[in-house]
């Protein structure tokens, strides 16, 4: 195990008193770990006076929790139709191409997991990605390539 | 005294490096000992411009872009800090014709001030609505909502009065104010640009409606998706609290409402009102059934108000300048001011608040300048991604609910999405189904089976397998989701395939105008 149990015990604490707190303490989870270890689902559970079915049910239904560790940074390309009518299939492919990768998938290296995004908001300047809290617009070939190559080579950051 | 720079810290200013710019102006600023107050203000939503660098001087903002980080030093040379002229240069910000051809009044200050200072939030209008809410009866708010005609801004335009009436009459000792911030619809923005240009202009909204309905806890669902909103409004709330625009003595009336943001998780269906709820409440955001509505039965099963950002943001000024004002724009049963997104394949792509009554062309060719590529624009997608797809014939309609809902569009959250002549709409039909197959809540079989069926029969269509028969197929799919779904998500991901069908009806192989309801 690489991540520390306290840690998701002060997590839980710190929200286990919120109406609602699955999502909170999920979120705060995988922020502070990378996803959501399959042993926090009964601690979670425990707090919350919830069955562990629930906070399970909960963890798969949303789209951005995971309970595998991912790549070191999360790239996601944005499939809605602002970024389609503005060349986004095209970058979609590049992306997957340029990666050895489909969506969902982590590079070999454990650099880069690709997952796709419906809208970041950001469609007046489309196409559009996301790595971290960074946003990318107007993305072609060749930012994407730029943005990947100073993700890879960044290695000390995150 | 410091000359005041703008240099945007929105989203998609800072995706084509306003950040970068920014730190280049300070640091040149700094080279050369010029006196700048640097801010980072809200987008004035011209896109194009971005990022779109500001200058005060004593005529007024002027106003420079699209600035790269490479142009700060000759900028500098060229003596921007007094207006001075330079290639980049596009003069008054207030006179540029995009900007100032619009009604600006939920946006008023969305780029114009620093989005955190509460201080030029008052100076230009802000908290007239609350000073006035907190003087007088719960009800007096709510007939001020009614009496302006203002309708929810996310989608289904519900007339937002009538919902706080409900609330009102339903008593509880605990009531809620929800705002949703999920902001799903792909080529949307105004929530996000609102958020992050003005965050107290919602906040207020919110503090309002707690006061017409008797609500003291309110929340802000937000997706995740917007990290940077997440940043501006969990500080724009710290910042009220202590100002006194939240709390247990707002304004020094003894009235309380306190706020929280809460993100989402990358569900699409959140963004329906239940599934929000559902959400809120820590579990899977799945569509509840209706009734009992949220406004009797909502959040934690207690009477609950969930409106749009820009619905609440448009209420300060309902109640500041009166109800009668705002009613005075727009037309029919549209009232008010509509804040338009433009995206997609468009020169001119930003946000555009009018009042209703603008037609499709006026927005798409007087603001937008036609396509980005140069090539005729051949459909745009109203409201979303459950919105139908509008050929140029129907170009000449004017924004307003009811005369989209005559043929079949809908203005839903007032994205509007601009594809050329090489758009494939066989292919956006079937990512229409493809959005609803991923995004479905699981909750109800049209919806969920329809939806991978539906992608099925069009891959089917395209390779030329029996296309009649799968064609007939499609439509029946189309009216069993329509009509059969739990909520709009299964029930309206028709409206764009059966559009693209009805007006593209040779991108699907076939050769005369296919009319499905014929
Ligand atoms: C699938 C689906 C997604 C929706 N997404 C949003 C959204 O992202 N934002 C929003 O304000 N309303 C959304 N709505 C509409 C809400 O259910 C609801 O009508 C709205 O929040 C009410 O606020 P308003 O009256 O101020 O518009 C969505 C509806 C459906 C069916
Ligand atoms: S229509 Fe789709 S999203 Fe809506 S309740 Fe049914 S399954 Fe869920
Ligand atoms: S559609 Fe891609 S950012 Fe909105």
């Amino acid at each position: 195990m690489t991540y520390d149990t306290n840690r998701i015990e002060a997590i839980i604490d710190a929200h286990r008193h919120r109406p609602g707190a699955t999502l909170p303490i999920l979120h705060d989870i995988q922020e502070a770990v990378g996803y959501v270890p399959e042993e926090s689902i009964p601690i979670i559970a425990d707090a919350l006076n919830l069955s562990r079915a629930e906070i399970y049910g909960a963890v798969t239904y949303y789209s951005d929790f995971r309970m595998q560790p991912a790549g070191r940074h999360i790239v996601q390309v944005c499939r809605g139709e602002a970024c389609q009518a503005k060349g986004g299939c095209d970058l979609e492919e590049h992306a997957k191409r340029s990666l050895g990768v489909d969506f969902h998938e982590t590079t070999r290296d454990r650099e880069i997991t690709l997952e796709p995004v419906f809208c970041l908001g950001n469609c007046a300047c489309s196409p559009s990605m996301r790595v971290g809290d960074e946003i990318f617009g107007r993305v072609d070939e060749v930012t994407f390539d730029e943005v990947i190559r100073d993700l890879k080579s960044n290695r000390g950051a995150n | 005294m410091a000359t005041r720079v703008f240099v945007p810290a929105d989203t998609t200013a800072a995706s084509v490096g306003a950040d970068r710019v920014a730190a280049a102006i300070a640091a040149e600023a700094e080279r050369r000992g010029e006196n700048i107050e640097l801010v980072r203000n809200g987008s004035r939503g011209m896109f194009w411009l971005e990022p779109l660098v500001e200058v005060q001087s004593d005529i007024g903002r002027l106003a420079y872009g699209p600035v790269t980080k490479a142009d700060v030093a000759g900028l500098f040379d060229a003596g921007f800090l007094k207006g001075g002229a330079h290639p980049l240069g596009l003069g008054l910000t207030g006179e540029i014709p995009y900007f100032k051809n619009q009604q600006r009044l939920t946006f008023a200050r969305v780029g114009l001030i620093d989005p955190l200072s509460i201080t030029e939030y008052e100076a230009n209008g802000g908290l007239a609505g609350l000073r006035k809410a907190v003087a007088v009866a719960p009800v007096q708010i709510v007939d001020d909502v009614k009496a302006s005609g203002l309708r929810g801004r996310g989608g289904a335009a519900f007339p937002t009065g009538l919902k706080w009436q409900t609330v009102l009459n339903t008593p509880a000792d605990q009531k809620y104010i929800v705002c949703n911030a999920d902001e799903g619809d792909s080529g949307t923005f105004a929530d996000r640009m609102l958020m992050e240009g003005d965050p107290y202009s919602l906040i207020e909204g919110m503090v309002i409606a707690g006061l017409g309905v008797g609500a003291t806890q309110g929340h802000i669902y937000l997706r995740s998706e917007y990290p940077r909103c997440w940043k501006v409004l969990n500080e724009a709330i710290e910042r009220a609290r202590e100002f006194g625009m939240l709390g247990d003595n707002i304004l020094d009336s003894g009235k309380a409402f306190e706020l929280e943001v809460r993100l989402g998780a990358g569900s699409y269906v959140c963004g329906e009102e239940t599934a929000l709820l559902e959400s809120l409440e820590g579990k899977r955001g799945e569509v509840r059934a209706k009734p009992p509505v949220p406004a009797i039965s909502g959040l934690f099963g207690k009477p609950t108000v969930v409106n749009n950002v820009i619905t609440l943001a448009s209420v300060p000024i309902i109640l500041g300048c009166g109800p009668a004002f705002y009613h005075d724009y727009g037309m029919g049963r549209s009232r008010g001011t509509l804040t338009l997104q433009l995206a997609g394949n468009i020169k001119y792509p930003g946000m555009i608040e009018r009042a209703f009554g603008l037609t499709l062309k006026e927005l798409l060719y007087d603001y937008g300048g036609g396509s980005a590529s140069g090539r005729p624009l051949r459909a745009v997608q109203a409201g979303g991604p459950l919105g139908a797809y509008i050929p140029v014939e129907d170009f000449d309609m004017p924004l307003d609910y009811e005369a989209f809902m005559e043929r079949g569009a809908m203005i839903g959250h007032g994205g509007v999405v601009a594809f050329d002549d090489t758009v494939d709409m066989l292919k956006m039909a079937r990512f229409a189904m493809e959005f609803c197959a991923e995004e479905s809540c699981g909750k109800c079989t049209p919806c969920r089976i329809g939806a991978v069926r539906g992608v099925e029969v069009i891959d089917r269509i395209k390779a030329g397998t029996e296309p009649e028969k799968n064609l007939q197929l499609l439509e029946s799919l189309c009216d069993t989701m329509q009509y059969g779904s739990l909520c709009a998500m299964g029930g309206m991901t028709p409206y764009p395939v059966v559009s693209a069908l009805k007006h593209f009806p040779e991108d699907f192989g076939l050769k005369e105008n296919h009319n499905p309801e014929n």
